[in-house]
């Protein structure tokens, strides 16, 4: 309210000081430049990000060093351990798990972006919308939000991918159609926090001064969306975000595990595990790999996502 | 008014009520009367101060005449024309004329613009500029009018300091150049011994443009120290307008008399009698009946009670709103 | 000459950070009297509030660390006291009013627990004997039908009163010193008045010090019997208020005093007012030398040689300036 921000509102809070001097120091940053700076500093992220840059890269660039098919069955070395011929030891077919958990890799991250996107594109969209409408679309928005929120969540997911499951696989080719299902049915559930979250940004970002100020330069609805608003909201959607495809990573695990996702010919981390499951007994290596691949993945996004969080504070820039 | 020029403002009974809903239904319970019927008029080149405590409707005022709130009530008459019927092109090429500075130099500028986007914005917006070097160009005048370098147009805000950034918001707002400038509370968040430098500059930018200023703030010395004419609301009304040297010398309402008195003064050697306020400002969801300030007033009668004074310009264009001072003007 | 209350000799609380030693409060000398008002003024960045927060050990630390120096209370160093013995001292000897009354108290509890809550904590109290308390003090400091608000919440209040509550939580012990922290700054002007005039009944009721910390010159002129003027961590001048207003020695001071509009000034020309220039400091790249000197209109070679020393300049006058 007017007449209530003081001169010296901060005045001295030490840590508000020490903020505010501190940003002094580093002439021309950019708002992206002094995210990474900050970015740096935490160190469990810096580590996972280049773990998981690393596993990238092997998933990427894997299947031409490593040549082996992943479909070559050779009944002579059935669940062989890991030796010099087989890194990561054999399954029950003698199909290489190597070669098997690159190809699947790139599945899974493949599941894991595509969902997240989805989730994010989605949730800015019905967010963003529902953040700068009048009122009764905005509630009418929100009770969509909620009621997705209310389903439940893996009865829907049996129903759909048996519904629609052969129809796609017909159209797009069993793996592309697959694909696309898996993905859009992850994503499709995952939107509403992102909604929300743009929401409550959108919302809370309208009423700052400097959206007033482009309102009364003569800025358009339009611009005021993506020049100001957007830009300003999306620290916290990349967070949301990159938590996202762990989840979504998982969530794909799941399906596989289930038996509800990709068949046995097309490997992925989770439909690894899925056949792994029996011979934990006589071959843990065939479950270890897939496992630890998933768990460290979603461990390193996990802490990616927080050192996004303290880079991407809004704290500091807004 | 006796004034021979037009004004180049005149705002007649505007008023902002904001709806309280409630229940299930989210029914209209009950209204915020924010602004409750304003009048004044700004002449061009002109400063109009605006003063008040929180909650009396300075900063609604100001924004509903930027059409940054929608009013509800009344006319704002700008260059001759109704500002609240505009619409479209037409409200776009008002904010070419009218223009307003904020409060808070952090909150006021985008955080991830650079300078030069910032202050840039309205040549683009409104094809000011013919190239990006004719922009460039803009931006850089700009900067210096306001005391700055031309080499901190590719910095971020976060990297200014208040007063710095102050200066940016006022480049901003006269890239377009306006003829008027809302100023809404532009030095309350700056360190003391920054404002002179804004008042300072306020003051050099009106004289070299002609600029007209309505200046809104809660700080009386400020607003005497910079405005031909002071406004001084209460609970969405104005209560009291007069010149500036006017109000302070010989306030009429008591309002007025006892915001004057509240305001300390730096220098220990003046001894004042105070006109001591009781209570605190009533609830603008249900205002006091007929005079607003009644329930505080040190005079007040049982008329106050019932009826609202009405606004009344006396000698030297000095208006009260005070069943008790009508007489004295 | 008696014993000084407070007495601050040669205080420094720093504050590490990534980008290096934060010198918030960088030498500063300051005592207080037995019921004397002692307004310490400055901007963002000069150090008042830290100087006020480290009596209380309300720093933390680390970011924080008391560098050097001693906090004298009644003769006896507060610096190097653990917990437990600056809890004692705290509320029952030096109390302290903050400047948002909106954050300051906590909305689950009602007034009345919070008033009392210093009180409880020190003795045993029977509930009924903690709500009389409670309602005395708001009695005292002039909340309209206390026995009926003792039992509200803070939201329930307005700022104003809030901030009276604040006063009455301060004051429950009745302590001898209250530290008052920019006390008025979010208040209303009307509101301000009584506030400050409530605080100066308070204190010739109690015989209470009160340490001021403000922004406001106009506060300080009309509350304040002593000044220290504080900038960039350091105290520039101190003096008995009517001498530092019609005799300030520190340039700094001088142009704080010369740049603010006054209401009581008759001639409405249009008078420039005189400005100080630059910004308020930034205290990991101050000037050397005198910490002024870089927006200082006097300054010369010599000001960027060595920092000012806060020396006596008149009588009960001390100034940091060479040309003082």
């Amino acid at each position: 309210m007017a007449g209530s921000t003081p001169a010296s509102r901060s005045a001295e809070m030490p840590a508000a000081v020490i903020a505010e001097r501190a940003l002094v120091r580093h002439p021309p940053a950019s708002p992206l430049g002094e995210a990474w700076r900050r970015f740096r500093k935490h160190r469990l992220a810096v580590v996972s990000l280049m773990i998981l840059l690393a596993m990238v890269l092997v998933i990427a660039v894997g299947p031409f060093v490593w040549r082996v098919p992943i479909d070559e069955i050779d009944f002579s070395a059935q669940l062989s351990p890991p030796s010099f011929t087989h890194p990561f030891g054999t399954d029950d077919l003698g199909q290489d798990l190597l070669a098997r958990m690159i190809y699947g890799g790139r599945i899974s991250l493949a599941v894991g972006i595509a969902a997240m996107m989805v989730a994010v594109i989605m949730g800015i969209l019905v967010g963003a919308v529902s953040g700068i409408a009048g009122r009764r679309l905005d509630a009418g928005l929100m009770w969509m939000t909620d009621m997705f929120l209310s389903l439940p969540q893996l009865p829907l997911l049996l129903l759909v991918l048996y519904l629609f499951r052969n129809a796609l696989a017909k159209a797009l080719g069993l793996e592309a159609g697959l694909f696309v299902l898996i993905v859009l049915i992850i994503g499709g559930l995952r939107w509403m926090p992102v909604a929300r979250l743009v929401r409550a940004q959108f919302l809370s970002l309208r009423e700052k001064e400097f959206v007033e100020a482009a309102r009364a330069l003569g800025a358009s609805r339009i611009r005021l969306v993506v020049r100001h608003i957007l830009p300003n909201a999306m620290g916290p959607v990349i967070v949301a975000g990159t938590v996202e495809v762990a989840t979504a990573i998982i969530a794909e695990s799941t399906l596989s595990f289930l038996g509800l996702g990709f068949p046995p010919d097309i490997p992925t981390w989770g439909r690894i595990l899925f056949s792994a499951k029996d011979q934990l007994d006589s071959a843990p290596h065939w479950a270890l790999f897939p496992g630890a691949a998933i768990f460290l993945t979603v461990l390193s996004i996990n802490f990616i996502g927080d050192g996004l969080r303290d880079a991407l504070d809004a704290r500091r820039v807004g | 008014m006796l004034d021979p020029v037009p004004p180049l403002l005149s705002v007649r009974g505007l008023k902002k009520h904001y709806a309280i809903r409630g229940g299930i239904l989210s029914r209209v319970v009950d209204k915020v009367h924010a602004v409750d019927g304003v009048s004044f008029d700004i002449a061009p080149g002109e400063t109009l101060g605006l003063v008040g405590e929180s909650g009396c409707g300075k900063s609604t005022t100001g924004r509903a005449i930027m059409r940054l709130i929608e009013p509800t009530e009344g006319t704002i008459q700008f260059e001759g024309r109704d500002v609240t019927r505009l619409q479209g092109e037409e409200l776009r090429a008002l904010r070419r004329r009218m223009q307003i500075i904020f409060q808070d130099p952090f909150a006021s500028l985008n955080p991830r613009h650079s300078v030069r986007g910032i202050i840039g914005e309205a040549l683009v917006i409104h094809g000011l500029a013919k190239n990006r070097r004719d922009l460039t160009e803009q931006v850089v005048r700009l900067l210096e009018l306001v005391g700055l370098r031309p080499d901190h147009m590719t910095r971020f805000a976060h990297e200014f300091s208040g007063g710095q950034r102050q200066r940016i918001g006022i480049a901003r707002a006269l890239a377009v150049q306006p003829r008027l400038i809302v100023c809404d509370e532009p030095v309350s968040a700056l360190d003391v011994s920054i404002q002179a430098q804004v008042i300072n500059l306020l003051e050099d930018l009106q004289e070299q443009f002609g600029l007209a200023y309505l200046f809104i703030a809660h700080d009386l010395s400020v607003v005497e120290h910079i405005s031909n004419r002071v406004g001084v609301m209460y609970l969405g009304r104005v209560v009291e307008i007069a010149t500036a040297r006017d109000l302070y010398a010989n306030p009429l309402h008591p309002y007025t008399e006892a915001l004057l008195s509240a305001v300390p003064i730096p220098d220990p050697t003046a001894k004042r009698s105070r006109v001591a306020l009781k209570g605190d400002v009533p609830n603008p969801i249900n205002p006091p009946s007929g005079c607003h300030f009644h329930t505080r007033c040190p005079i007040a009668v049982a008329r106050c009670a019932i009826e609202v004074p009405a606004l009344i310009t006396g000698a030297n264009s000095h208006a009260v709103a005070c069943h008790l001072r009508h007489e004295t003007i | 000459m008696e014993r000084p209350l407070l007495d601050i000799i040669g205080l420094k609380t720093w504050f590490d950070t990534d980008e290096g030693v934060v010198r918030a409060v960088d030498g500063v000398s300051l005592s207080i009297n037995r019921g004397e008002t002692l307004a310490v003024v400055g901007e963002s960045g000069s150090g008042k509030t830290v100087t006020a927060r480290s009596i209380l050990k309300l720093i933390d630390t680390p970011p924080g660390r008391y560098a050097a120096g001693q906090i004298l209370w009644q003769g006896r160093d507060l610096v190097p006291l653990g917990p437990r013995d600056i809890d004692r001292v705290r509320a029952r000897e030096i109390g302290m009013v903050f400047q948002e009354p909106m954050t300051s108290l906590n909305p689950v509890y009602t007034v009345g627990a919070q008033i009392t809550e210093a009180l409880r904590a020190h003795e045993s109290l029977s509930r009924k004997a903690a709500n009389d308390a409670a309602i005395e003090m708001l009695r005292l400091v002039q909340i309209p039908t206390p026995e009926r608000r003792v039992n509200d919440y803070p939201h329930q209040f307005s700022g104003g009163m809030r901030q009276r509550v604040m006063i009455a939580m301060a004051l429950v012990c009745k302590p001898k010193l209250l530290i008052a922290d920019e006390p008025t700054t979010a208040l209303d002007v009307t509101i301000q008045a009584q506030i400050l005039e409530l605080l100066a009944d308070m204190k010739d009721r109690f015989g209470m010090a009160i340490m001021l910390i403000t922004h406001a010159m106009g506060v300080v002129a009309e509350n304040a019997q002593r000044v220290a003027v504080m900038y960039a961590g350091v105290v520039v001048e101190e003096a008995d208020v009517d001498e530092l207003f019609a005799n300030p020695r520190h340039p700094y001071t001088q142009g704080l005093i010369r740049s603010i509009p006054r209401v009581d000034t008759k001639a409405i020309g249009r008078t420039r007012l005189e400005q100080i220039p630059g910004s308020v400091p930034n205290l990991l790249e101050l000037p050397p030398g005198c910490r002024f000197s870089n927006r200082c209109r006097m300054a010369t070679a010599d000001c960027h040689a060595s920092e000012p020393a806060l020396r006596l300049v008149a009588p009960d006058h001390k100034a940091a300036c060479i040309y003082a």
